[in-house]
């Protein structure tokens, strides 16, 4: 008896200090937005201000890589607003009915990573093809990877790059991850040669461990961001006011601070 | 009354287990059901047949079983030696053996990086002999060693400290020096642990997820195991990802109970349970 005291005892103390540690805080309202992997930052910081705006109001995040938003979101997982990167998931979204009225709220555009020692001698866009570089992408399904390949035959096909540049840079990837924040971390680590992210990935402690190559803007892609409230809030009101927030001058700005391009914006000549 | 009033606390207790084991049985089973259901069996043995499914499933079967044997060469002697003796240290050791098996895989894996990438703690070590595992086979390997040893030192230590004494003083007095008797008594003795404890330990290497993706990347043919397989295909072709996991599932459960229940004295005359039941 003493034994099994003893250990509910210990057991009640854990969960205590777990509770404790994660500063649980009791909110009347939640709004729950899914939202891309590459919009951590960015929207970390918007659900910030919408929560001092909102007294009461909590913001929960799960990003992810936008695929997988919708993954989640098709098997029925609860939550009141999805922000994509790109158009072709949220168009996924909204065909099988669990969105409507998508509203583009940034732009985005590659960059070439490599670790700031740059194990790999990775200096311009011609090394990502030199045998035995490790190059991190991001899979096919996430928006950064299809992005990512549809820049890489955008070089391929530029002057002054071999003919089979395409076929020799996609040998060098060693894998292929389930979002852009995966490429990010594994060329911070040092793990990877090199890396396509977006330029706004670069953020200040990134860019202390990082180098980045720039993609010229007529090689470049311009991603598309669009963010939609979910037909299954129960709180669409309050999720339209996140909406509008994201999308008003003061989130715009919040967006172009984090790196984005604001929508609305001289956007550079390239291709879509 | 209090006969009457014991004779009802009793009846709803019974109640209340009956309860808690059908909630139990609804929760892990059901999700298994779904899953053999949602694809029609016709088509879920043709999508077995795809050429990337059939990759995820040697690479699983490669790395699992290359995974198992070192768990078990190397968990053999750790289990023996925290069975039968006590040393300096030794608390420390069973919680860094136990750990694993309590930590979240993410976080192994993130682990794994830092001590073995090539810009880890070892890395530059590792580098000396020509060896950089982060998005190799060989990294499924260790991040599925990791995950699995407790599953293995675990059990089979117990299995180690339960064999009787009298066998092994029985063994001391005829002369037999303590690697006989580890190899013809206390083995023998425990083969069925050992057994189940090596069929836990392979399941859990089939099954890992968050330590491979992490550690060693993610590249079909490579370092895509059938679990990595499965969360990829998810996100695009959901019939394919249900007929990996039906696959997994198969191959998981036909382990456990495959391992577990095998016929010991088919492989050794005299196990545990017929020496001490005779």
């Amino acid at each position: 008896m003493r034994i099994l005291r003893a250990g509910i005892q210990r057991l009640v103390f854990s969960a205590v200090l777990l509770v404790i540690l994660t500063g649980v805080a009791a909110a009347q309202k939640t709004l729950t937005v899914y939202a891309a992997a590459s919009l951590t930052d960015a929207f970390h910081d918007l659900g910030k201000q919408f929560e001092k705006s909102h007294p009461g109001t909590e913001v929960l995040f799960n990003f992810a890589g936008s695929q997988a938003l919708v993954a989640q979101l098709q098997e029925g997982a609860g939550a009141d607003v999805f922000a994509s990167a790109d158009s072709i998931w949220m168009q996924v979204a909204v065909d099988s009915g669990l969105a409507a009225d998508p509203e583009p709220f940034a732009h985005n555009l590659l960059v070439v990573i490599v670790p700031k020692n740059n194990p790999g001698r990775v200096d311009r866009l011609q090394d990502l093809g030199r045998r035995g570089t490790k190059l991190v992408l991001a899979a096919d399904a996430v928006p950064a990877g299809r992005y990512s390949r549809m820049v890489l035959r955008n070089i391929g096909a530029a002057p002054g790059f071999p003919a089979d540049y395409v076929h020799r840079v996609l040998a060098n990837v060693v894998s292929n991850e389930t979002s852009v924040k995966g490429v990010v971390a594994k060329v911070q680590l040092g793990e990877a040669d090199a890396g396509v992210a977006y330029r706004s990935d670069v953020t200040p402690p990134v860019a202390r461990v990082v180098k980045t190559i720039t993609i010229p803007d007529n090689l470049n892609v311009l991603a598309n961001y669009p963010i939609a409230v979910l037909k299954q809030s129960r709180q669409a009101d309050l999720a339209r006011e996140f909406v509008a927030l994201v999308v008003s001058s003061e989130g715009q700005l919040v967006m172009q601070q984090y790196n984005f391009i604001p929508v609305g914006a001289p956007a550079p000549a390239m291709s879509h | 009354m209090a006969a009457h009033r014991r004779g009802s606390v009793e009846f709803l207790l019974r109640l209340a287990t009956v309860l808690a084991v059908v909630l139990l049985a609804l929760l892990l089973g059901l999700p298994l059901l779904a899953l053999i259901f949602r694809v029609p069996a016709g088509e879920l043995i043709g999508r077995i047949g795809d050429p990337e499914v059939l990759q995820a499933l040697r690479l699983s079967l490669i790395t699992s079983a290359g995974s198992t044997v070192v768990v078990v060469l190397l968990g053999l002697p750790t289990a023996y030696l925290l069975a039968a003796r006590s040393f300096p240290g030794k608390r420390i050791l069973e919680a860094v053996l136990d750990l694993p098996m309590v930590l979240p895989p993410t976080v192994a894996g993130l682990a794994l990086l830092l001590a073995f990438g090539r810009a880890g703690l070892a890395g530059s070590a590792l580098r000396a002999f020509g060896i950089t595992l982060p998005f190799t086979t060989m990294a499924v390997v260790v991040a599925q060693v990791f995950m699995a040893v407790p599953f293995f030192v675990a059990p089979v230590r117990a299995g180690f400290a339960a064999v009787d004494r009298r066998y092994l003083d029985a063994a001391a007095t005829l002369r037999a020096s303590e690697s006989y008797s580890f190899f013809r008594v206390i083995l023998p003795l425990s083969l069925p642990t050992v057994l189940a404890g090596t069929a836990m330990a392979w399941a859990r290497s089939l099954g890992e997820f968050g330590a491979t993706i992490t550690f060693a990347g993610n590249l079909p043919g490579r370092t895509q195991t059938m679990p990595l397989a499965v969360y990829v295909q998810m996100e695009s072709d959901i019939d394919r990802a249900v007929a990996l996991s039906v696959l997994l599932l198969v191959m998981s459960a036909t382990l456990l109970v495959g391992l577990r229940y095998a016929p010991v004295g088919l492989f050794w005359h005299k196990t545990n349970a017929q020496l001490q039941r005779p």
